[in-house]
């Protein structure tokens, strides 16, 4: 079977997010000062084949872990789909 | 002693490392290639700065998977001497062999400037032989150099010795304004617990030649002769 998963990857919250920081600013500029917060991380697609959705959970988990997230300074989610 | 300096798509400062390597401190130096799986019988291994893989994901991430780190990480697990300079100290965050993870610049810019460093101890290889009341100029050229790690890990750097340089100012003042681009306690460099890989966010090898007007970055080069020839 063949699987998307969708992947984000973001800062840590009580690590200082300077892209975030820097759009936040430029919030006031566009006159949009009630916008906070603003943190910026990565959406990562990629495809999977696997024999079933346990599997292909398992594999992504991995690849998140050992490559695409640094867990020292970022969390990760993704969701799977069949295709 | 024969040293080698790892070449990764992207580096660029291998030369400068070999060139103070063999011309100034007259050593046998190899070039190895991130692809090869040979280390060729070297003592002390060094990841030059620059971009390793266009910094893409986040710098040292993709590098850190090359097959010539798999035999690094093996080396520094029985003892080998491996030093990370700039990228390289991102290289061996992201492979585990040294604590912590190298952030943003807090300000958000690349800084390419001169800075002050207090050496923080002399009981690293790279450090041994450093006046611990000197502060050294080397110059810095980085946008992820922001040393980061949670408080367990700082208390195990503190308590174990492993913080070996810190941004200071001219007189060797540890302060705010000279913690150039954020780091956690002004950390500029580090050694891991077993005090055999070393990363450090300034360039010692952009400071070692007479031609440039700033030897500062010798001594840690010397150092490292001088303990292993002891």
């Amino acid at each position: 079977m063949k699987f998307i998963a969708e992947i984000d990857v973001m800062p840590l919250k009580e690590i200082l997010d300077p892209q975030g920081k820097a759009v936040t600013g430029s919030m006031k500029n566009l006159g949009l000062e009630e916008i906070q917060n603003v943190r910026i991380g990565k959406h990562i697609t990629l495809e999977i084949e696997a024999q079933d959705e346990a599997t292909a959970k398992q594999r992504v988990d991995e690849a998140c872990k050992k490559l695409l997230a640094n867990l020292i300074m970022e969390s990760y989610s993704f969701e799977l789909k069949a295709v | 002693m024969k040293f080698g300096v790892v070449i990764f798509p992207g580096s660029n400062c291998d030369e400068d490392v070999i060139y103070v390597l063999e011309h100034i401190m007259g050593q046998e130096v190899v070039r190895l290639w991130h692809k090869d799986h040979d280390l060729q019988g070297v003592d002390f291994i060094i990841l030059p700065g620059g971009f390793s893989f266009g910094d893409y994901l986040r710098s040292g991430a993709i590098a850190r998977f090359s097959p010539l780190m798999q035999e690094v990480i093996q080396f520094a697990g029985k003892g080998g001497y491996v030093m990370g300079i700039c990228n390289g100290f991102q290289i061996l965050t992201e492979a585990g062999l040294l604590p912590g993870a190298l952030l943003h610049n807090s300000n958000r810019k690349f800084i390419c400037h001169n800075v002050y460093l207090k050496t923080e101890t002399n009981n690293s290889l790279i450090t041994s032989g450093l006046d611990l009341q000197k502060p050294l100029m080397i110059p810095i050229a980085h946008g992820e150099g922001n040393y980061f790690a949670d408080a367990d890990v700082l208390k195990g750097l503190q308590d174990n010795d492993q913080i070996l340089f810190r941004y200071c100012d001219e007189a060797g003042n540890i302060t705010q304004d000279s913690n150039i681009n954020g780091s956690l306690v002004n950390i500029a460099g580090i050694c891991n617990s077993t005090r055999n890989v070393f990363g450090m966010m300034p360039h010692p090898e952009r400071a070692a030649d007479s031609i440039l007007a700033n030897q500062d970055g010798l001594g840690i080069f010397e150092s490292i002769l001088k303990t292993v020839n002891a």
